[in-house]
């Protein structure tokens, strides 16, 4: 970033610890299973697992052949079988058919589920009612947390957004309790926690319960306090497009795990190849987080660079090039590399986003996020969804509209609602019902009192002003949460001023100087007020839940010491690649290092496909 | 690699709005050209060694060796017997007792006392040395057994459950007590807790009971609604939405099932069957929509696969269908028929004007779908009737119900040569916008024009370069530039 960093920023605490402990716990559980065995794997742990595992480790502990979970018949001829697997009762399902299956055909076998993170009740019924109880032995691996950078933790539990706030199960709540408990054991004892949102305060509930339950031994703390969110106090920010390079980067080709993959358009060769993106990469590390037109003057300014220190070679002798070989060549040789990489990445970028008209999409969202021209944006989602541009995004657009609005206007949910199941497809009927339950894409309710208003002075003209008026009533009658929230928080500076995106003022450069992430503000208010005072009508209109504890175990509690700087903030239900940049830039401003945790890392695809309903 | 198109800069360049855009990415992209070319200069400067090294830096995530990496080669070695028949079918008969049983089934959890032979008291169980495979929890010293054959209150039940260790639910026998377990596995906000007592209180209250009970526990009803599609169990989820008085939910969740169906009639005729459930009024209009559609299809691609295997028709000959149209959108089906029953009078399934009028398809979305269609087949006459269909007065004045600049990006998308985009780029009322396009799209006249008209020569006498040497274009600049009777404003 070109602004001054505060010098004295904290040092963040060694996370590749978790790493460690995981590694160890997972070959504990591979030895209760003595003897050659064949491991099936669960496909979204196979990511997690390479993080931290390599296939040399699991030979060692007598693995034999690895397969992937296919809910298919297995050809697996080893006589122990050892599942590694999600809670997921179609996956406890289709252990048991091989189970069974294996008895049908009079073959004897040692089998053995280990569930992680945990295991839970409902699986275990499912081995029960299929006669395969005590068939099999279970297990739990406490993986709960997977280190993507030295900044962002992952439960890598995508299914926690869909399962808490969708279905209202909470299942997931001890889970991400016991996280908290085991960072708090670790690198705690935290001293504040503050948060926001139902599930963040069962959470706390369920980690303090932890802490209760077990001892903690006296130490150091390194991460001193806590922040929770759950993701629906802020739906508007996960919405928006991310200009931000490492948010574009996963809105197009998919971060996955920390590791991208390029395709043939990048590499320019026969393969695609993929990419650890984190602060390893030098490159990258510099560009993460800045505004994506920001990127282009920084690659050419390295790319110049790197020029000039490989012509330092004309002028030299023997001796200075060996010098120059052994000390300079190779890092150069990996920047050069790097320097490659990212440029053919955002030349793809720009090609991608100028094919879909992104100008014009931009566009669209800071208008609705500014409450402006909101007829111009209702007839360019129109026109998007008629000409049956992708799915995901008219989607998006939806519910950003929505969100922002306090819901549609009847007349335009009908309206689009129906073109959007012509366009794409009668199905959506089911996500239309999803995203309603959640709050997301809704029809406004209009105001009483208006109502009358309306219906005398529609009386005096004639029906076509009428209609006009019936819109103009209708968002006079339910004003936004959000349009409230923006005003009180100042989210939406003011849109004549010149935003300087080279030299950032604010966390709005994320969003082009459009908007600060509300999630984000919130974070940076409640620091800087230790606590919730002054924010009530804020809270008010997000709807509650908001806490902020000091913890009484303040043994080792010095207000200054560097602990207290070290802010773990937990995402429950996800967070976009733009919130960690605008964290990392409120660090910098303030002098706070943030360490992310979240149950997944999201942004608007995934966000909205959770919510579509296409399995059978 | 780098193709450089100037079109994509001058678009990226030609938004208006300026604080919130990519602005000044021109000359950021054009310096980034050039870094790309100085960066392959150097990689032809560092010759040989460019290639090897990239396995070396461990930057490509699944390096060999990698979990990911070695299940996808097994993967691929299996192909053979991944092709092994279905499951076999297990016999019916009760298969003998398995000694190596190691105990701790659920239902002895559940129920405290087996039956018969299968008895096996707790103490029994912690005593077998198998068990120390079970859970972490089991594997603490023996003094901690003792827990678990205690007598636990409700609330160290759930307390319990909570901490995933085993226990026995089955001496909650009276309505009070169970109800009382599950108020406490809510209180404790512990899904996995409420779930274990609710499948308890599934097997061990009737229906009626346990649904009305759950009516105003709302917390344990989401659980238990979720568990009930989880485990698949639609006929007893429905009778509790209807229980509930949710009727809606209960005719979204039945109208769901058709997805399960692939034979494409008994879709179709599952799909009336829930012409009658109880959807909202808007969803039911949605519902019959979706069946009428259905109808039409299974019609249209009986007649058009026939048409396509005689090879009488030519449209089939010339551009084959790349896939059946059945169960595709509406106005992929629109599109289809304007691609392939253009023409067709009124009165058949597939005409897309019939079409338009079934399910009442708004002018802009029909104009949008026809016009794509006809240019995807360089209709162009087509598409030029498209925008004269309202002439009624006898002028040929173009008309659309989409703005030219959106007509003008679709005829683009579908590669309409420049004489015809020019036409339509000329339509764009606003001059700095139709210029603009005119330049992405390489229409020569109209820039010309809009400069002439614009009195501008600077602009002109700029454009002059960016047209081809010794073209018409450049000879009508240069007439335009040496005309004296242009009032020039600069």
């Amino acid at each position: 970033m070109a602004h001054s960093a505060r010098r004295d920023s904290p040092e963040l605490p060694d996370l590749s610890l978790l790493k460690r402990l995981v590694r160890d716990q997972l070959i504990y559980l591979l030895e209760q299973l003595p003897g050659k065995k064949d491991l099936f794997i669960d496909s979204d742990l196979m990511s997690p697992l390479d993080r931290i595992a390599n296939v040399s480790i699991l030979k060692q502990h007598e693995v034999d052949k690895l397969y992937k979970v296919e809910y298919k018949p297995i050809s697996s001829i080893s006589d122990q079988l050892c599942f590694l697997i999600r809670p997921r009762i179609p996956t406890v399902k289709w252990i048991c058919d091989v189970v069974n299956a294996d008895k049908a055909a009079g073959k004897y076998r040692r089998y053995k589920i280990i569930f992680t993170p945990q295991k839970f009740y409902a699986c275990e019924a499912v081995l029960e009612e299929q006669g395969i109880f005590g068939d099999v032995t279970t297990d739990e691996w406490a993986f709960y947390l997977l280190p993507l950078d030295d900044d962002i933790i992952s439960l890598e539990l995508p299914e926690f957004f869909r399962d808490n706030f969708l279905a209202g199960d909470q299942r997931w709540v001890r889970t991400a309790g016991s996280a908290l408990h085991l960072l708090h054991s670790l690198f705690g004892p935290f001293s504040k926690v503050y948060g926001i949102g139902r599930c963040s305060k069962m959470t706390y509930e369920s980690w303090r319960e932890q802490v209760e339950e077990g001892d903690q031994k006296p130490r150091l703390a390194e991460i001193g306090n806590v922040f929770l969110i759950d993701r629906d106090v802020d739906f508007v920010t996960p919405l928006c497009s991310q200009v931000v390079y490492e948010g574009l980067v996963d809105d197009i080709f998919r971060i996955k795990c920390g590791c991208v993959e390029f395709g043939t358009d990048v590499t320019s060769s026969e393969k695609s190849i993929k990419v650890m993106l984190n602060s390893k990469d030098k490159v990258f590390n510099e560009i993460r987080n800045e505004h994506f037109s920001n990127v282009f003057g920084f690659l050419s300014q390295k790319a110049r660079n790197l020029q000039i220190a490989y012509d330092k070679r004309q002028g030299m002798d023997i001796k200075q090039m060996k010098a120059f070989v052994s000390e300079e060549l190779k890092g150069l040789k990996q920047e050069h590399r790097l320097l490659t990489l990212h440029i053919s990445a955002s030349e793809s970028i720009m090609k991608k986003k100028t094919k879909q008209d992104f100008q014009e999409l931009l566009k669209t969202e800071h208008c609705l996020l500014e409450g402006f021209e909101i007829r111009e944006c209702v007839s360019f989602i129109e026109e998007h969804i008629n000409r049956q541009v992708s799915m995901i995004e008219s989607l998006r657009l939806l519910c950003l509209l929505s969100v922002t609005e306090n819901g549609l206007l009847p007349k335009d949910f009908r309206s689009l609602k129906a073109q959007y199941l012509q366009s794409y497809g009668a199905d959506h009927l089911l996500t239309f019902s999803n995203l309603k339950q959640l709050g997301l894409l809704v029809e406004q309710q209009p105001g009483e009192t208006l109502t009358v208003m309306e219906s005398k002075v529609g009386k005096l003209v004639n029906d076509r002003t009428a209609g006009k008026l019936t819109d103009a009533f209708s968002s006079l009658a339910k004003k936004s949460n959000f349009r409230a929230l923006s005003r009180k928080l100042n989210l939406v500076p003011k849109s004549d001023e010149e935003y300087d995106l080279r030299v950032p003022r604010d966390m709005a450069y994320i969003f082009s100087g459009a908007y600060v992430p509300l999630s984000c503000k919130l974070i940076e208010q409640v620091l800087e007020r230790d606590g919730w005072t002054g924010l009530e009508e804020v809270t008010r209109l997000i709807n509650g839940h908001e806490f902020a504890v000091t913890g009484s175990s303040g043994a080792d509690f010095k207000p200054k010491s560097d602990a207290q700087r070290i802010i773990l903030v937990m995402f429950l239900g996800g967070c976009t690649f733009s919130e960690i940049s605008a964290l990392r830039f409120l660090g910098k401003e303030k002098g706070y290092k943030f360490i992310v945790v979240t149950t997944a890392i999201t942004n608007s695809s995934r966000l909205l496909e959770a919510l579509l309903d296409n399995h059978v | 690699m780098m193709k450089s198109k100037a079109d994509e800069e001058d678009y990226w360049n030609s938004s208006k709005c300026n604080a919130f855009t990519f602005d000044d990415t021109d000359d950021e992209f054009s310096r980034l050209k050039e870094s790309k070319k100085a960066v392959s200069s150097i990689g032809t400067l560092m010759g040989e060694d460019g290639e090897d090294d990239w396995e070396k830096f461990s930057w490509s995530g699944e390096p060999v060796g990698s979990i990911s990496w070695s299940v996808k080669e097994m993967a691929a070695s299996n192909q053979k017997t991944d092709r092994e028949p279905a499951f076999p079918k297990i016999s019916t008969e009760t298969p003998p007792l398995n000694k190596s049983q190691s105990g701790l089934s659920l239902s002895s959890l559940f129920k405290g006392k087996g039956k018969g032979g299968n008895l096996q008291s707790f103490s029994d169980i912690l005593g077998d040395s198998s068990l120390r495979l079970y859970t972490p929890e089991l594997r603490k010293p023996k003094s901690e057994y003792k827990d678990l054959v205690g007598d636990w209150s409700a609330e160290e039940t759930v307390q319990r459950l909570q901490q995933g260790k085993g226990v026995s639910l089955e001496k909650f026998r009276s309505l009070q007590d169970k109800l009382l377990l599950l108020d406490l596995a809510v209180a404790a906000h512990d899904g996995n807790a409420i779930t274990a007592v609710l499948i308890y209180l599934k097997r061990t209250l009737c229906k009626e009971v346990l649904f009305r009970e759950l009516e105003s526990r709302t917390t344990a009803l989401r659980h238990f609604i979720h568990y009930l599609t989880e485990t698949r169990e639609q006929r007893l989820l429905l009778e509790l939405l209807r229980a509930l008085g949710r009727t809606e939910d209960a005719a979204l969740l039945q109208y769901k099932e058709y997805k399960s169906i692939t034979d494409e009639n008994k879709r179709r005729d599952f799909l009336k069957s829930c012409l009658s459930l109880p959807f909202a009024a808007e969803d039911a209009a949605h519902v019959l929509d979706h069946y009428t559609l259905l109808e039409r299809q299974i019609i249209i691609e009986a007649a058009d696969r026939k048409a396509e295997r005689e090879g009488k028709v030519e449209i089939f000959q010339k551009f084959p269908r790349k896939a059946s149209i059945l169960n595709m959108p509406l106005i992929t089906t629109l599109y289809y028929c304007c691609f392939y029953h253009y023409t067709e009078p009124e009165g058949t399934f597939s005409s897309p004007v019939n079409v338009r009028q079934t399910f009442k398809i708004s002018e802009k979305q029909y104009f949008t779908t026809a016009l794509a269609a006809r240019a995807k087949l360089k209709a162009w006459l087509d598409v030029d009737a498209l925008f004269n269909s309202r002439n009624w007065l006898g002028f040929t004045k173009k008309k659309s119900p989409l703005s030219f600049q959106r007509v003008v990006d679709i005829l683009q998308k579908n590669s309409a040569p420049t004489h015809v985009l020019q036409d339509y780029v000329g339509l764009v009322s606003d001059a700095e916008l139709r210029i603009s396009l005119a330049q992405k799209h390489k229409c020569h006249d109209i820039v010309i024009n809009t400069y002439r008209d614009m009195k501008d020569r600077q602009l002109l006498a700029q454009y002059r370069k960016k047209v081809e040497q010794g073209s018409p274009e450049e000879r009508k600049i240069d007439e335009l530039l040496n005309n004296s009777q242009i009032r020039w404003k600069n």
